[in-house]
């Protein structure tokens, strides 16, 4: 699939009465258009009757796939990396790539994300090498891609505190006159559902409201915040906390990449064309564990795991592929191939990534430098020096 | 009397389930305290043996944490708050040095936050950004909050206890890279008899210089000590424990016996603890000084990525190298 704009999520508003089009999977008001078998569903209702297709060529449906397998290889990659000793830690999206692929490819070139330490999916539609982020989690950097050209955050590591950046980029964006057409700017923000409790993410919603900002929140909620079970951050379903904010909520499967995409162009439309903020809430679930130094067994059933295992977002859309004949055997081979050769590459990179020189540290701190400093780092320098010969 | 050997870890979580033991009026809360025990496991067991009411999984919301710690506090209850990372106490400042600090003041001392708010806090674990951060001059500057750390297990299990004892909130740091290091815990004696809260104590006696530090880099300056000795040169290392208040008089006493001092923390040197203490010291001990108070510290940088912590934090050699110059004044 083509990078940058592909294919199109139409939409329509319809008044009252809601029909409960696409009831999927036992969870309310879940906005699906792939069931797990694999099946294509024509459209789905939201809670306010927004009414969400796709409509998207067979080229563009295997590029979504190849999507997903690469953004999933790539990430057991870097788990089998980190236990092997060659990054510090890893955070696996294992589960999510669907959430990510989907809201990932409908972002345009012009709109800005702002991302949490697990958005590996989103991160790659936006065309950064998958190697940045290794750098933050082997510990050479804290991430090495530039925001700007990319329109893509650095990883925010302090729970939901990139939701009031994103806020205040998108009031930006909206004082620079930049939303009211098609080519307008919109801004997501990602975060999970234990970001939610935070008052960080809660000030968020108020300013965005407030101020119509051209803004979309994208909460995975992948059930768990580390050990926390979703019931410890909410008593009620998190979409609807948008209503009492203000702006609209709407709950979608966060497994299935067409769907995903569909609400998110919506909402990313919306804001773009002047509407305000929405928040979505992408339905999942964190297969893996929160990260590589966690234990689920401590907290999570496997019965639990294998029934989401059941709902996996590569296997529908790979049965729908499947069962559409829109691809043959090949089509698979080739993908899994081309995964594993960009995993064995990024694998030969991050052995190559050198630990950074010790002064280095002194970068960056001000723009301008400081003289006390320069000081610092030239005692620093004739320290180390001393121990010539030896170890350092 | 049971002395057993413990990890400091292992240590606090001992000192934590005596005081859940002792007083049903202490709960525990935090992230991930209950069914997983911590992401140190300083917790662990403890949800199991005491339940959800005591020891509490929180919404993941510091400033929810403390902020309703507050009002536990003032309807008698005497929270352990747990917060998961020092990086990750910033969203719970406000709480803290607005509200747990001043409520005693401010309501002539009818008001009192008996609360402990536990930090691991610290670098050299090889973790990523906001895991590895030394925040204590913040709190330490701050009038009406107490400043503790422990250096070894035994100390961990007393002053824990003794923090959640006492009727002042205290801020509880831990030296993460310290918590899997062994020591003997009597853990039968009563509190009463364990050594103070809020005084320092000589660590490793010693004649010919002083090195004063506190947490993590009480194991540093130990270290730095034995290898001295190699050299003929005996350290005197003052594990400071309390930052605030601040007990000098341990190094008052040992600094005009040596006349050398150098003072050790993670934490960056710009106005860090350290300037307070060689700003004391310099002030009672001015006489006996042989040479100016010295400072081994982080540097005036951010925390680094984690392939580059060795160079940032203070070790052994950077100890050793203050000590020599010291001398060489
Ligand atoms: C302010 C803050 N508190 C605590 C943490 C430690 N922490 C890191 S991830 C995490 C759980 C996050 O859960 P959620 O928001 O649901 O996102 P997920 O990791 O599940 O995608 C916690 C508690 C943190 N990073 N920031």
């Amino acid at each position: 699939m083509a990078k940058g704009d592909p294919g199109a999520a139409t939409r329509s508003k319809r008044a009252a009465p809601r029909t409960k089009r696409a009831a999927a999977t036992g969870e309310p008001e879940l906005v699906q258009l792939l069931t797990p078998e694999g099946e294509r569903i024509e459209s789905a209702l939201g809670p306010d009757g927004t009414e969400y297709r796709v409509d998207f060529t067979d080229e563009e449906y295997r590029g979504l796939y190849r999507d997903l397998v690469l953004v999933r290889k790539l990430d057991a990659e870097a788990t089998a990396l980190q236990r092997q000793g060659e990054l510090g830690l890893w955070a696996s999206l294992l589960g999510q790539e669907a959430a990510q692929v989907g809201s990932g490819r409908a972002l345009r070139t012009q709109d800005m994300a702002f991302p949490t330490y697990r958005e590996h999916g989103v991160l790659y539609c936006r065309g950064i090498d998958p190697i940045m982020p290794l750098g933050l989690f082997r510990g050479v950097d804290q991430g090495g891609w530039d925001p700007n050209e990319f329109k893509f955050n650095m990883y925010t590591i302090v729970i939901g505190a990139q939701t009031l950046h994103a806020t205040g980029y998108a009031m930006g964006v909206a004082m620079d006159g930049k939303t009211g057409s098609d080519e307008g700017e919109a801004v997501i923000a990602y975060f999970g559902d234990g970001a939610t409790s935070q008052g960080d993410v809660n000030e968020a919603f108020v300013w965005a409201s407030v101020f119509n900002a051209p803004l979309v929140f994208f909460c995975q909620n992948n059930q768990y915040a580390i050990s926390e079970p979703l019931e410890r951050q909410t008593r009620v379903p998190l979409y609807q906390r948008a209503g009492g904010f203000g702006f609209p909520g709407v709950r979608v499967d966060g497994n299935d990449v067409l769907a995903s995409y569909a609400v998110t162009r919506h909402a990313l439309d919306n804001a773009r064309h002047g509407q305000g903020p929405s928040l979505i809430e992408a339905y999942t679930y964190r297969m893996g564990a929160h990260t590589t130094s966690d234990d689920p067994t401590r907290y999570r059933i496997a019965s639990e795991v294998e029934a989401w295992q059941a709902k996996d977002p590569i296997a529908r859309m790979k049965a729908f592929l499947t069962k559409q004949q829109i691809v043959d055997e090949s089509f698979f081979a080739e993908v899994d191939e081309q995964a594993r050769a960009e995993s064995v590459h990024l694998r030969e990179r991050v052995l190559a990534m050198p630990d950074p020189e010790p002064v280095t540290m002194f970068d960056h701190v001000y723009p301008n430098g400081s003289p006390e400093l320069d000081e610092q780092r030239a005692q620093f320098s004739k320290y180390l020096e001393s121990f010539e010969g030896s170890a350092h | 009397m049971a002395t057993e050997t413990l990890t400091l870890g292992k240590a606090l979580n001992a000192g934590l389930r005596k005081a859940l033991e002792n007083d049903p009026k202490v709960v525990i809360m935090g992230e991930d305290v209950g069914k997983l025990g911590g992401v140190f496991r300083i917790t662990d067991g403890l949800q199991k043996d005491f339940g959800d009411q005591r020891v509490i999984d929180t919404p993941l919301a510091e400033s929810g944490i403390i902020g309703t710690a507050v009002g536990l506090a003032i309807r008698g209850f005497r929270p352990v708050c747990e917060i998961q990372f020092d990086g990750f106490v910033y969203p719970a400042y406000d709480q803290i040095v607005s509200q747990v600090a001043k409520m005693h003041y401010r309501s002539q001392g009818k008001v009192r936050i008996p609360m402990v708010i536990r930090i691991p806090y610290g670098g050299g674990i090889g973790a990523v950004e906001h895991h590895s951060e030394s925040p204590e001059a913040y709190f330490a500057h701050t009038a009406g909050l107490k400043v503790v750390t422990c250096a070894n297990p035994q100390d961990g299990y007393s002053m824990i206890q003794q923090a959640i004892a006492s009727d002042d909130p205290i801020v509880f740091l831990e030296p993460k890279r310290r918590y899997w290091e062994k020591g003997p815990v009597e853990l039968d004696a009563p509190l009463t008899d364990a050594y103070p809260l809020h005084a320092a104590r000589v660590a490793r006696p010693g004649t010919d210089a002083t090195v004063l530090a506190y947490g993590p880099m009480v194991r540093t300056a130990l270290d730095a000590a034995t290898a001295a000795a190699e050299d003929g040169r005996e350290l005197e290392v003052i594990d400071l424990r309390t930052l605030s208040p601040l007990d000098l008089t341990a190094a008052y006493e040992s600094v005009k016996r040596t006349g050398r001092c150098v003072v050790v923390h993670e934490a960056p040197g710009n106005l860090g603890l350290g300037s307070e203490i060689a700003a004391r010291i310099t002030e009672e001990c001015f006489y006996s000084l042989e040479s100016p108070v010295l400072r081994v510290t982080g540097f005036d940088t951010p925390y680094p990525a984690a392939r580059v912590e060795e160079e940032y934090l203070p070790d052994l050699d950077r100890v050793l190298d203050a000590v020599d110059r010291t001398f060489g004044w």
